[in-house]
């Protein structure tokens, strides 16, 4: 699904990843865990394709293709999903104007016809359901007077409405309360699948009681110094980072 | 670079279409058009050099006689594109009502609508305590140019204590190549009624000189919402100064839509008096070399008066945006409260807004704010757009309608808001709701 071999990004000649390698096969839940600073944010942003940072050695491929070399609109219509640390707001433009708007333009790089209204609807409102979320979200601004927890289960979901092969989860799970995290975790859980790889950057050992990883890794000073089961988290919560840190993977 | 304003040949032509105006017999209309030539004469166009018209050049009047016409052919499907079915019209054709394309069947008793040939051929008493009384010709050379030149125009009044059931609507359309459309309207709103009226201004000839000059008189209590969409040709010149005498607790509700036109001005003036209150809402649209100027004036004369001011701007190509808003509190309008704000959005780096927001307050217990932003799509939504599938093209088109659309929204008048709405989407095309 995807594979990154020996990662190198700066920003503005500063590098922040220095030999990321990291492989996810289909269905399996990856977390990344690592302290303020280890390049956790840099990865997700990298791999969405946001402007302002340079790959200077390494690649990334997702399904067979170079990662690297597709516009951030063609890795989301190739089924690559980015859930925002810090969703944007963005006044003017209704929910549900940006999740038919982003449906379409992934059925039509497919080849496929545009959504029928109705059945748009339908879809769109279970999932509102499936995030006890109320349906009149759908009808406000995205993200706009949205609080902390309603913008990252907004998020979750774009992830439910859009199908995606490769969700990363950018520090979802910041900032939540225990029943906003229980409901995003809920929504997560309920997305995954034999044919959907999950990226989960987190900051806490928490999110990991709510969303069980396959495999759990360290990253720090820019590399994967650790990688584990999900006891490894667990190992984390007691003994912090400190005693990883200047290991090599 | 100076400009040279040379009014000579119109002021050649005058002579000419003077017998043919309206009220040719009646001597203080010809007081109000005598004047008007005199300043007109005497300072031509408005030029950069009056504070007022800094940013706008008039110099294309002068390149181009424009002259009156009455020419009245016109193509009704196209003009019933802007018509809105549930609302009483006005059609007015190269500067003259239309008897014929108006609709006012039905009108009721307490709304009296005639063209303003008729009520100043009829009983012109009241329209004399009211014509040249909510704007003078000393307000600027265009006014008095239009006090000179107007041929036509609408002159409206709603009974006191009556509520419009429907909006009327004034259809502005020129279809004669190189006219002069100079019409002058008062509006009547009296004591305790209200009234929903939208003006469009539209055309189908390629060049031409829309002027229109409105005179509105809120008596106490009265309420009028006021819409005015510009939708000119896109090499038309267009003037529309809206001057609002508002007694005390009267309600102005103005939408400016500022799409068409090379060049465009709108003026917005208010008086308000004791507790009235009033709000301008704006949004300027420019592309290519389009240069669209709002100038508002709200006069707070009296004490708790309350206006709300929000305006926005789009500017792409080589398009230059203007908005002058001034506040005016005087001694003796004590706890006032006032909002402006304009907001601009360029979209291209040759995109240009001068923008001039002017609070003069002359009483001390006063809330008064303003608030002027210049800036470009913020590249984090866009990428935001970009993360979701939507290709960049697309996502600048949808944050760019957004950011209009808000103004759009604020439109009560369902009809009105669709036809607007429709424009909005032709000019920043993003994927259909």
């Amino acid at each position: 699904m995807l594979s990154i071999k020996n990662l190198h990004v700066s920003i503005n000649d500063k590098p922040i990843l220095k030999g990321l390698t990291l492989d996810i096969n289909p269905g399996e839940v990856h977390a990344i865990m690592g302290p303020n600073g280890a390049g956790k944010s840099t990865l997700s942003h990298v791999l969405s394709g946001k402007a302002g940072y340079t790959v200077t050695e390494g690649s990334v491929t997702y399904q067979g293709k170079d990662l690297l070399e597709l516009a951030p609109e063609i890795r989301a219509r190739e089924g690559v999903f980015l859930a925002f640390q810090y969703p944007v707001e963005i006044p003017g433009v209704s929910n549900i104007y940006l999740l038919k708007a982003a449906l379409n333009a992934m059925r039509k790089h497919h080849g496929l016809p545009e959504v029928d209204a109705m059945d748009f609807l339908t879809i769109v409102k279970s999932k509102v359901k499936l995030l006890q979320m109320d349906e009149k979200f759908l009808y406000r601004a995205v993200n706009e007077g949205f609080s902390g927890g309603e913008k990252k289960r907004n998020e979750i979901l774009q992830a439910a409405v859009l199908e995606p092969k490769l969700c990363i989860l950018d520090e979802t799970d910041s900032g939540l309360d225990i029943d906003a995290l229980r409901i995003v975790a809920e929504g997560v859980n309920s997305l995954r699948a034999a044919e959907r790889s999950f990226l989960m950057i987190t900051h806490y050992q928490r999110l990991l009681d709510y969303v069980i990883p396959d495999v759990v890794h360290v990253l720090a000073e820019g590399r994967i110094v650790k990688s584990g089961g999900p006891e490894l988290a667990l190992e984390l919560e007691e003994k912090g980072y400190s005693w990883l840190e200047g290991q090599a993977a | 670079m100076a400009v040279e304003q040379s009014p000579e040949s119109y002021l050649a032509a005058y002579p000419a279409i003077a017998s043919a105006l309206p009220g040719a017999d009646l001597p203080w209309l010809q007081q109000l058009r005598q004047d008007g030539l005199k300043t007109f004469e005497a300072h031509g166009f408005p030029n950069l050099r009056d504070e007022e018209w800094r940013y706008t050049n008039l110099a294309v009047l002068n390149k181009t006689q424009f002259t009156p016409t009455d020419n009245q052919e016109i193509d009704t499907d196209w003009l019933d594109a802007y018509r809105l079915e549930n609302a009483w019209s006005v059609v007015l054709v190269n500067g003259r009502f239309s008897s014929t394309l108006s609709r006012l069947t039905g009108l009721p008793g307490e709304v009296s609508v005639q063209s303003m040939r008729a009520a100043l051929d009829g009983n012109s008493t009241d329209l004399q305590a009211r014509l040249g009384h909510a704007v003078t010709n000393d307000e600027h050379s265009l006014v008095a140019f239009n006090s000179a030149w107007f041929a036509d125009g609408v002159v409206i009044e709603v009974a006191a204590n009556y509520r419009m059931a429907k909006p009327l609507q004034i259809l502005h359309v020129v279809t004669y190549a190189n006219a002069l459309a100079a019409t002058r309207n008062v509006v009547v709103i009296n004591e305790s009624a209200e009234a929903e009226i939208i003006e469009n201004y539209i055309g189908s000839a390629a060049s031409y000189f829309s002027a229109a000059v409105n005179e509105c008189f809120l008596e106490a209590n009265a309420g009028l919402t006021l819409y005015k969409a510009q939708i000119e040709a896109d090499k038309a010149c267009h003037f529309g100064g809206t001057y609002v005498k508002q007694a005390r607790d009267s309600r102005l509700m103005h939408h400016n839509f500022a799409f068409g036109a090379i060049l465009a001005r709108t003026d917005i003036r208010s008086d308000l008096h004791v507790a009235s209150e009033c709000s301008v809402n704006g949004l300027y649209l420019g592309a290519n070399r389009q240069h669209i100027d709002n100038h508002t004036r709200i006069n707070h004369l009296m004490p708790r008066g309350i206006s709300r001011e929000f305006y926005k701007g789009v500017l792409d190509n080589r398009a230059r945006g203007v908005f002058q808003g001034r506040v005016i509190v005087a001694e003796d309008a004590q706890q006032t409260d006032s909002e402006m704000s304009n907001r601009n959005l360029l979209l291209s780096a040759d995109a240009e807004v001068d923008t001039k927001p002017q609070l003069e307050i002359y009483a001390d217990d006063v809330k008064c704010s303003h608030g002027v932003t210049v800036g470009q799509l913020e590249e984090k939504s866009v990428f935001y757009l970009q993360s979701r599938g939507v290709d960049e093209a697309s996502a600048r088109n949808i944050l760019t309608f957004a950011f209009a659309n808000e103004m759009v929204d604020k439109v009560e008048n369902a009809e009105l808001k669709a036809l607007l709405f429709k424009q909005l989407l032709a000019r920043f095309p993003a994927i259909s709701l």
